[in-house]
């Protein structure tokens, strides 16, 4: 007889549903509930680094929208240290930036925006360097495990080409899917990144 | 010398690379009798990584942010009455694959009313909106794993999937462990309930026992007499796994690799 391993199985993810707003950002659902709430804004006015807006709508099959989407924001800081126990990289935390945000997309526009600074390269696997990333995780209606990806930035030629995550990625036409295109619009430095659940240019998405 | 070696082994232990992923417990993210995920999945195979700092760090939360009765959904919207249905607690441990606690999980949950009515402007069933019942509320979990809130059973509610499917009642559920990859979001849904059985979003799930482990069971030991029932549930999230040999998450420190 093969005695048996006794790990427990994760739980099963299900769909956030069309009313994720409602525990997650209740002001988005149209009521006022907690007093303090998370939200799109990562940085405060002491963060330290370059401020950015990074905008973008996740877009279906079809090629619409989706106008019920939430996203979820992960970085390290501007000197490229996660505001977390686990990273020993000897830099600086900086304590005015936690590194983490949520954003719904508007429910006419499609639209999420993020509100936070550019991250730092952080040191990866066996010390090969990653290029400055954010990670998202999308949550919504008829998605029925969170969606996991990265955004890196079309300003950072050189770092890119020898991120070790991005050389994962056989295809180069699909590296182009994770690289938010920086534009400059009233003064503000945008990064612009559509998120493409499906269809030719269906964004790379991470088994992490 | 030998305790800050101690010290730093305690931190590869504690935050040590994850396990990866059994993605035979969940949906598949095209799951065609529920219609919406047919536009909604990608078709291209996910691209597996293995884990950097981007993956075993998290965000941290904190008791202060939280307010004394975010975790009372029966109290946290009462505006001079209670919320009317089925008084209950819910409780239970947020626990990794290998039957660690995970300390200091950010629970968040929400739910319809006793009704099937949610408090979001775009719900328009024919229930009626509770005036004393947001039906949100979050929790941090304990140095044991171990979370509880109060709330109001939610009802069951039709959706337009086929025209007669119903929602069996539910609560959502997110988790934010201390690892990126831990982040989750499920339902609870209620021991007994025979819409379990017909409800396209459940029968997603490829295994009975998976569908199990998302029904709260009633505890009758946690309930409140004379005033609240009381149901059990656990959640389960990936494992944080021990590294016995050399961690390659990070480089080696700076001052020795040159």
């Amino acid at each position: 007889m093969v005695s048996e391993l006794d790990y427990l199985k994760e739980s099963a993810s299900q769909t956030a549903g069309p009313y994720v707003h409602i525990g997650l950002a209740p002001h988005a659902a149209g009521f006022d509930i907690f007093e303090n709430n998370f939200s799109h804004v990562l940085a405060t006015a002491e963060t330290k680094g370059e401020r950015i807006t990074i905008e973008g709508r996740v877009i279906d099959g079809s090629g619409t929208p989706v106008r019920d989407v939430l996203v979820e924001l992960w970085q390290a800081n501007a000197a490229g240290k996660y505001n977390h126990p686990a990273d020993r990289q000897q830099k600086p935390v900086d304590p005015t930036f936690r590194g983490w945000g949520r954003a719904c997309s508007d429910f006419e526009s499609g639209i999420f925006t993020f509100e936070t600074i550019k991250p730092g390269i952080v040191e990866g696997r066996g010390g090969r360097s990653m290029a400055p990333h954010v990670n998202l995780w999308i949550v919504a209606r008829g998605i029925n495990i969170g969606l996991n990806t990265r955004m890196y930035f079309s300003d950072e030629t050189a770092a890119n080409a020898a991120d070790p995550v991005l050389n994962l990625i056989e295809w180069e036409v699909r590296r182009n899917t994770l690289i938010g295109q920086r534009e400059e619009r009233s003064g503000k430095r945008i990064y612009r990144f559509d998120i493409h659940l499906q269809g030719p240019q269906e964004t790379v998405f991470f088994d992490v | 010398m030998a305790g800050a070696q101690m010290a730093k082994n305690e931190v590869e232990q504690s935050y040590g690379e994850f396990a990866q992923r059994d993605r035979t417990v969940h949906p598949p993210p095209f799951a065609p009798t529920y219609k919406t995920t047919v536009l909604r999945s990608p078709r291209n195979a996910l691209i597996s990584l293995q884990n950097s700092l981007s993956e075993i760090t998290a965000p941290v939360f904190s008791r202060d942010e939280l307010g004394p009765l975010d975790h009372d959904l029966i109290l946290n919207y009462a505006k001079g009455g209670l919320p009317i249905g089925e008084r209950i607690i819910v409780h239970g441990y947020v626990l990794d694959e290998f039957r660690r606690p995970v300390p200091n999980a950010l629970v968040e949950v929400w739910q319809a009313n006793a009704g099937g009515r949610y408090r979001h402007k775009k719900d328009t069933y024919i229930a009626p909106v509770d005036p004393n019942f947001g039906g949100c509320g979050r929790v941090l979990t304990d140095r044991d794993g171990h979370y509880v809130y109060r709330t109001i059973r939610p009802g069951p509610y039709p959706w337009r999937n086929s025209v007669n499917d119903w929602r069996p009642a539910h609560i959502h559920y997110s988790i934010s462990g201390s690892g990126w990859v831990q982040r989750l979001i499920t339902q609870m849904y209620f021991e007994g309930d025979p819409l379990i059985a017909h409800d396209p979003i459940v029968r997603t799930i490829p295994s009975e026992s998976a569908i199990r482990q998302l029904i709260g069971v009633l505890d009758k030991n946690a309930a409140m007499p004379l005033d609240s029932l009381a149901y059990r549930f656990d959640i389960v999230v990936r494992g944080a796994r021990a590294t016995w040999f050399e961690s390659h998450v990070q480089g080696q420190p700076a001052m020795q690799r040159e």
